[in-house]
């Protein structure tokens, strides 16, 4: 993701002291521990430059719940803090803001791309990734009927419900390979990840690869 | 009733069980994607899908912030005409009501159409154990109630049941000839079904929607069944959740076919009937005596919270199920509660508990695809977040999960504290930790040797 937007000629700033936006303990319903970890998000990033994450989940978790996070319990969003329109998810950056869809990269394979909840319902992201991906040298894309289904890691969901985590990325990795798809492309890594789990496991013929990593490829077969 | 503390065990089971069906998998994909394609198609209705939802959620919030102005409104004006209403703050008090009439009429016999409220109180079997015959006369609900099972969808009741499973079942119980097709089914259930509708004392029916302006009640169904329900027996007996009201009977133009298109793709359900009294004096035909239970229930609490106050829009088109992936891979029993899926998980541990249901609320990913469908924009997932932050906060979730995010949070607080321990080290602890947790289907994630951080830094330094 640095290399690609270096090429575009951004300035990438990185402060090694941030950590996390605080989902995980959201998510939980451990609003409190979650909060504390926001704060220092927030203090983590110069408030002027746009943030963007790799991840549409975490982008999501702080466009639309940090103002709830922060108001006092009720219902409603909050008041909407300056942080929540600063974040982007790393496709929609490059093409809803920088206007990119081609970034010279070069995939010889066929791939399919999963729509990560947060970046598809979160954000709103359904184009974006996918203009990229067009782009992409040698890359053939297959749509999924089922490319919108949660790849089922949902956070401690995972390991609290695990069966049913796990059936759900069985199906998606099933329907994939079904389409002749080497890669599951996605934005978010903990899908990935996911996906990835169950593929190891079962030594399945496919492979999962994140967009930024796609977008910087240049080798032809990764 | 299940022991205290047990639910949440008993759900791992089954879910575990369901998850690993491959047979009642490929049942429940394969209806669900004729609801989804349906539903596709039907929604093409709407020039406007987005804003048609934005208005059903304004009327339903009106509805809701003044249900009190409304459903006086609604007593008055139906009781001017002969209705009777009956407010039953609990399920013993409905039925209690239901049986007082029946007894009152010597009821042997009472059809029923489909009502997920009966069902939320045990009507039937409080029935059956007075010596009163039940008999469901929606096709699903009767398939249903002959293999002896509750509602496996709150709008399709026996949506898991293969055909060749109903063609069995009604071998074993009506003594059929095997392997009969669908509509030689339907023949059958019809003629069993004609004779009770003749016989019945007493019709009980469900509600869609209650019209305050007007003082009448909505019922909306595709077999006709609903309209004999009500039109035989001399009593009619409706029953309701109090949040079911609408201000105004010409919001009936935007909420039937809202209703039609997310239950069942429709652009409008076959037959929709609005009722406003007992047959009067002139009239030909209609019951004799109309009651109507405005049930409470538990609602009043969600009613009380600002925040789950939204859940009580719902109109039970069960869209939120037919797109949740927990509720198709899980299937309704699992839930073991009257309202299943994304909107069961939602107002359960209300009505219910939130100590012995609060799993229920657990049991998602967060995906958000109810949210997305539903018809008047409940938000269905950042209510069971809100759900899961009341756990929280009553101090129901384990000691471990607690000292979990405390570290975590002491972790995440400090960089240092994140960056110890190299990627080998944070396999190792993974390994020893999540391995169980994380079941025998899944490899266990890897961490990398370097962190982004000390890969970021690294990288500045060459430069
Ligand atoms: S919550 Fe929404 S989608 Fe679910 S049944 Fe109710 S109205 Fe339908």
């Amino acid at each position: 993701m640095v290399s690609i937007l270096e090429g575009l000629g951004c300035e990438v700033c990185y402060n090694p002291e941030q950590t996390c936006c605080g989902q995980p303990a959201f998510n939980a319903g451990f609003r409190n521990d979650c909060r504390a970890v926001a704060e220092k998000f927030i203090g983590d990033f110069n408030a002027a430059d746009p943030i963007v994450a790799p991840s549409g989940s975490c982008t999501g978790f702080v466009r639309n719940y940090y103002g709830q996070l922060f108001q006092e319990e009720g219902p409603g969003d909050g008041e909407i803090l300056p942080i929540q329109k600063q974040v982007y998810e790393f496709s929609e950056f490059l093409v809803d803001v920088l206007g990119v869809t081609n970034v010279g990269a070069a995939l010889h394979a066929k791939a399919t791309y999963h729509d990560a909840c947060g970046a598809l319902r979160e954000c709103g992201i359904k184009d974006a990734p996918r203009k990229l991906l067009q782009k992409v040298l040698g890359l053939e894309l297959v749509e999924a009927a089922d490319c919108e289904v949660c790849c089922g890691f949902g956070g401690t969901f995972a390991v609290k419900f695990e069966p049913i985590s796990t059936s759900m990325a069985e199906q998606k990795v099933v329907n994939a390979m079904k389409l002749g798809a080497e890669y599951i492309i996605s934005t978010d890594s903990s899908c990935l990840m996911q996906l990835d789990a169950y593929i190891r496991k079962h030594k399945c013929n496919i492979k999962v690869m994140h967009i930024a990593d796609v977008l910087a490829s240049r080798k032809g077969r990764h | 009733m299940i022991a205290v503390g047990n639910r949440e065990q008993i759900f791992l089971k089954q879910s575990l069980e369901k998850s690993k069906d491959l047979a009642h998998r490929q049942k429940m994909n394969h209806a669900l994607k004729q609801s989804d394609d349906a539903f596709e198609k039907g929604k093409g209705q709407f020039s406007d899908l987005e804003l048609a939802r934005d208005w059903a959620n304004a009327i339903k919030r009106d509805a809701i912030m003044q249900l009190d102005t409304y459903l006086c409104e609604f007593e008055r004006k139906f009781t001017s005409r002969g209705g009777k209403v009956i407010w039953a703050q609990t399920a013993d008090q409905a039925v209690e009501a239901v049986k007082a009439i029946c007894s009152r009429h010597r009821a042997k016999t009472v059809v029923k159409s489909k009502s997920m409220v009966s069902e939320e109180i045990r009507l039937n079997q409080a029935l059956k154990d007075g010596g009163v015959e039940v008999v469901e006369t929606d096709l699903g609900e009767y398939i249903q109630q002959l293999a002896d099972e509750a509602p496996y969808h709150i709008v399709a009741p026996s949506l898991h049941k293969s055909k060749e499973e109903v063609a069995q079942l009604f071998v074993d119980k009506l003594g059929t000839e095997p392997e009969l097709r669908p509509d030689q089914l339907t023949q059958v259930a019809r003629k069993v079904l004609r004779k009770k509708f003749r016989e019945a004392e007493v019709g009980i029916t469900g509600v869609n929607f209650l019209l305050a302006d007007i003082g009448g009640m909505v019922l909306t169904e595709n077999e006709g069944n609903g309209r004999l329900t009500t039109g035989f027996p001399k009593v009619h007996i409706a029953l309701t959740g109090i949040e079911k009201i609408l201000p105004s009977v010409h919001q009936l133009s935007l909420f039937l076919p809202l209703l039609a298109t997310h239950a069942s793709g429709q652009h409008i359900t076959v037959y929709n009937a609005i009722l406003t009294g007992p047959r009067k004096a002139d009239e030909a035909d209609g019951p004799e005596e109309m009651y109507i239970i405005l049930l409470d229930n538990g609602r009043t609490n969600i009613l009380a919270d600002p925040t789950a106050r939204e859940s009580l829009y719902c109109i039970r088109c069960g869209a939120c199920l037919n797109v949740c992936p927990v509720y198709k891979n899980i299937g309704g029993h699992t839930y073991d509660t009257t309202y299943s899926g994304p909107i069961g998980s939602v107002i359960t541990p209300h009505l219910n508990g939130l100590k012995d249901n609060k799993h229920l609320s657990y049991a998602s990913s967060l995906c958000g695809s109810c949210t997305e469908v539903c018809p008047v924009r409940i938000p269905l997932h950042n209510l069971l977040l809100y759900n899961r932050q009341q756990s929280v906060a009553a101090g129901y979730n384990s000691g471990m999960e607690k000292v979990m995010f405390l570290t975590w949070k002491k972790m995440m607080l400090n960089r240092k504290l994140m960056n110890a321990g190299s990627g080998d080290v944070k396999n190792w602890v993974f390994k020893v930790f999540v391995s169980k947790i994380w079941g025998k289907d899944r490899e266990l994630p890897m961490f990398p040797k370097k962190n982004f951080s000390q890969q970021w830094k690294a990288r500045r330094q060459q430069k």
